[in-house]
């Protein structure tokens, strides 16, 4: 199925990006401005599944790598997804067909759409994570054995750094370095495949539908979106409360610490631990884990529903955390290798939220 | 340039206007409280009339006048008196995926903008040029706006880390198009080019509406005969001086909150508190630290525009001496209307017929005012009213706290009395002596204040260095705003470390502040305000 994205469309997204983004990830916010102005300039961006291009079609994953920071300085120019498929197109030989988030999750979740828009290209209704990790081999792509290789970066000037990387974490590092070398951020591309590889697993398919059904049941839901949220994502709510303690402290350019949230209402007399790596990663009450990396814990502001990043959490806002099940490719044993608890430095090992609730709901 | 003698505060509130004379030792002479008006000066006019005719002072010894006034704030929200500004971004080739001004509200951009450019230049976050200034483009875009703007906003990718671009194309400014009002992002806001930007542009769109205010403000003191040195409040709780102000009307936006905190300082001598100050229609609840108001580390809207220059950290709710009760007892509902300065007409009291939360403090016990026995049919109403009242406060008081523990609270503003003796999360309730004038006491304390937020990267000099660095540009930016230079002390130092970048950069946030002082240097903006009166 193909739709054009309007702006109520890309309002909506942009809300779900942020839930997606599991407190991580970087404000979609500008993403969306970036998104709408090209809407105002070029039009509105196709939308299209996987089996709506031939198997044989090439699809670029893309974003942005490196400080958020940075991005809400050094904006964007719109032009740099075109940079990247120029090139990759003259490396492989091959003809880029559609653009795919790399991470759906936070800023990232838009900015593919923008540069997809602005060449006439569509972007197809998946991406590589279904939610916002840190690091580039963290991805489904990685997952199904998909080459990393090329990878491109580039920066708003035009400069221009092939990659040839032995492996993904090499691939990480290389283009990390580039990333502060451009000036903190630069935008990348790599792991490009088929069509056919995306529908046979490289993907996560349905994101963008699943980011879009949630800002629209956030914007629309009468009286108790949060419940609406649950309902479109098969998520659990883990504790509704009030935050009573934020430890944060940044090391080496990551945020890392731990919130505590004191159930109120029916949740009264509940703590809820929330452990941070710039994303929430784990959720545990009386030392048992409620729910943990890659399943999705979200933390929302209780009267808005908006989702709440890791860095603006603070003392007494009435939040909702909420759990959601993780696409399922990250429950194997090479997703939890690379994305697990033990991913992130924690020493146990993952169970699904939905069995840790207890919920078979 | 006189000598310190007596000061006359005033600041407008949403519904009223308070006036009050302090003498040298800070004690306050007289005081006087009249509705704000619509557009404001006339208000002034009254509540300035008010305190000089009933004091009895001598007020031939007020030697200095400070101003907190929503002047900036209405001027925003009803787009009036806005100059037209010519908006010049640096950063090309980023940057231009979002244009200056693209999320504003339609009808106050054509009220606002003379044009809009992006041209090549910009800072990256570490210090370098992004792309070479590009100051022939700066000049281009002058000339095509030549004659039909009253001011410049320049903002510059990262101008946070180094003014440098900014202070480039300004000079270029004032060589093609002569004097007229600039204002410069790194000057104004943090980092978030957008925010910044933003703010940037108000701040140049409000250039005038500062001028006028000191000019309709040295007129009303002049049929007084009257003629004291004029200070803007400005939102950490502080005064400019008036040169200052005409530069930075922004600053004015959300003094009045600022001013009742530093008033509820004074008032009880506390410098670390929460405090509370009840209005007729909203009560702002906001956190006293170190004696200055605890600034807010989220972007704030004005108007529809998103923001993010500093501003008190406040919860704000709807709950104020006026507000209107209606609904049964069992669910009542408090406002969010409110009587406002009709309060003495419509409450039960008063003999009015409107229940209002005034009521509901005289008829629990907390006030006397009016005629007690025409509360009693509602009774149980206002206590229901009442004890939802105190529900709201309670949390308001728990949002703006940033971690467990009870503090004291300092009850101000003349709604305060709605404000029980205990309250949970609150320590002790401390109620000072001219409570109700807090906001305009606040604005008469002689403090003036510097600030600087911007990005470090540590040199040789390592992390002590940057430290000394911001504490001397603060105190620098304090005396240029009028303080004397033998008091400036740093009253805050924050150094907050930049996530996700790896190399050592750190935003640090200092300010300074000292008494009122060094008057000398606005001697001349001074002059050129009282001489246009005539």
């Amino acid at each position: 199925m193909k739709r054009l994205l309007g702006e109520p469309v890309l309002r909506s997204l942009a809300r779900g990006c942020a839930v997606l983004g599991t407190g991580g990830g970087g404000d979609p916010r500008i993403g969306l401005l970036l998104a709408l102005q090209a809407l105002e300039e070029v039009g509105p961006t196709e939308l299209v599944d996987l089996d709506d291009l031939p198997r044989d079609a090439l699809i670029m994953p893309c974003g942005m790598v490196g400080a958020p920071t940075v991005h809400i300085e050094k904006i964007e120019n719109g032009g740099e997804g075109a940079v990247l498929r120029e090139h990759l197109e003259r490396l492989t030989g091959r003809t880029v067909a559609a653009l795919m988030p790399a991470e759906i999750g936070g800023s990232n979740g838009l900015l593919p759409l923008t540069w997809a828009g602005r060449m006439g290209l569509p972007v197809v209704d998946a991406d590589g994570m279904g939610r916002a990790f840190p690091l580039i081999p963290q991805v489904s792509m990685h997952l199904a054995g998909i080459d990393p290789n090329p990878g491109v970066m580039t920066d708003e000037r035009g400069n221009v750094v092939v990659f040839r990387a032995i492996s993904g974490a090499w691939m990480e590092r290389l283009e990390r370095s580039a990333a502060v070398e451009f000036g903190g951020a630069g935008a990348a591309t790599e792991y490009i495949m088929t069509a056919a590889q995306a529908q046979d697993g490289a993907a996560v398919q349905g994101t963008f539908t699943l980011a879009i059904k949630i800002g629209e049941a956030l914007n629309t839901a009468v009286g108790d979106p949060i419940a609406a949220l649950v309902a479109v994502t098969g998520g659990l709510p883990l504790m509704i409360g009030k935050v009573t303690d934020v430890e944060r402290r940044t090391t080496k350019g990551f945020v890392r610490g731990s919130v505590v949230v004191e159930g109120l209402g029916d949740d009264a007399g509940r703590l809820l631990r929330l452990e941070i790596q710039n994303e929430n990663l784990v959720a545990l009450e009386q030392g048992r884990v409620l729910a943990s990396v890659p399943d999705l814990i979200t933390v929302l502001d209780s009267e808005t529903a908006d989702a709440i990043p890791t860095e603006r959490v603070r003392y007494g806002q009435r939040v909702t955390v909420i759990a959601m099940p993780c696409a399922p490719i990250w429950r194997s044993a090479f997703g939890l290798e690379m994305a697990g608890p033990r991913a992130f430095g924690y020493d146990f090992d993952y169970v699904p939220v939905e069995e840790l609730t207890g919920a078979s709901a | 340039m006189p000598a310190l003698d007596f000061r006359l505060g005033i600041d407008v509130g949403g519904t009223n206007t308070d006036a009050v004379i302090l003498d040298r030792s800070d004690q306050v002479l007289a005081k006087a409280k009249v509705p704000t008006t619509p557009d404001v000066t006339s208000g002034i006019v009254a509540a300035l009339d008010a305190v000089i005719g009933t004091s009895g002072v001598d007020v031939s010894r007020i030697t200095h006048a400070m101003l907190g006034t929503t002047h900036a704030t209405n001027a925003v929200l009803e787009r009036r008196r806005l100059h037209r500004v010519a908006v010049i971004r640096i950063g090309a080739p980023a940057t231009l995926g979002v244009r200056p001004m693209f999320e504003w509200p339609a009808d106050l951009t054509a009220v606002v903008s003379a044009g809009a450019t992006v041209v090549a230049g910009g800072i990256e976050f570490d210090g370098r040029d992004l792309s070479p200034f590009d100051g022939d483009a700066v000049a281009r875009f002058l000339g095509s706006v030549a004659g039909r703007c009253d001011g410049v906003a320049i903002a510059s990718v990262f101008a946070p880390v180094s003014p440098r671009h900014e202070l480039l194309a300004a000079e270029i400014v004032k060589r093609e198009l002569g004097q007229l009002h600039i204002s410069l992002s790194h000057e104004i806001g943090s980092v978030g080019l957008l925010e910044r930007e933003n703010a940037t542009i108000l701040n140049a769109a409000l250039a005038g509406v500062a001028g006028d205010v000191a000019r309709a403000l040295g007129q009303a003191l002049a049929a007084h005969n009257l003629s004291p040195v004029t200070f803007f409040a400005q939102n950490d709780g502080t005064l400019m001086a008036l040169d200052h102000a005409l530069r930075y009307p922004v600053l004015t936006i959300g003094s009045g909150p600022a001013n009742s905190i530093r008033g509820a300082a004074f008032l009880t001598g506390r410098s670390d508190a929460l405090v509370a100050d009840v209005g007729g229609t909203s009560t702002d609840v906001g956190v006293l630290v170190n004696g200055f108001p605890r600034e807010s580390s989220q972007g704030v809207e004005i108007g529809g525009i998103r923001t993010n220059f500093r501003m008190p950290d406040l919860v704000t709710i709807a709950l104020g001496g006026g507000t209107v009760l209606s609904g049964g007892v069992g669910a009542v509902r408090l406002g969010p209307e409110s009587v406002g300065y009709r309060l003495r007409d419509e409450a039960l009291v008063f003999g009015g017929s409107t229940p209002t939360l005034t009521d509901s403090a005289v008829a629990t016990g907390r006030a006397r005012l009016g005629d007690p026995s025409l509360a009693q049919p509602a009774l149980r109403l206002l206590e229901a009213a009442s004890r939802a009242a105190d529900l709201a406060l309670a949390d308001a008081i728990d949002r703006v706290k940033t971690a467990k523990g009870d503090l004291a609270l300092i009850a101000v503003g003349g709604g305060s009395i709605l404000i029980p003796d205990e309250l949970a999360g609150v320590s002790e309730v401390i109620r000072p002596h001219h409570f109700d004038a807090a906001n305009a006491i606040g604005a008469a304390i002689a403090s003036v204040s510097g600030q600087v937020d911007r990005i470090f990267h540590f040199g040789p000099g390592g992390r002590k260095a940057a430290l000394d660095e911001a504490s001397q540009e603060a105190k620098d930016h304090a005396v240029a705003a009028g303080a004397d230079p033998d008091t400036v002390q740093i009253v805050e130092l924050e150094e907050i470390p930049l996530a996700y970048l790896t190399s050592p950069a750190v935003r640090i946030r200092a300010k300074a502040a000292g008494a009122l002082g060094g008057l000398y240097a606005s001697a001349e903006a001074q002059a050129g305000i009282h001489a246009s009166q005539h």
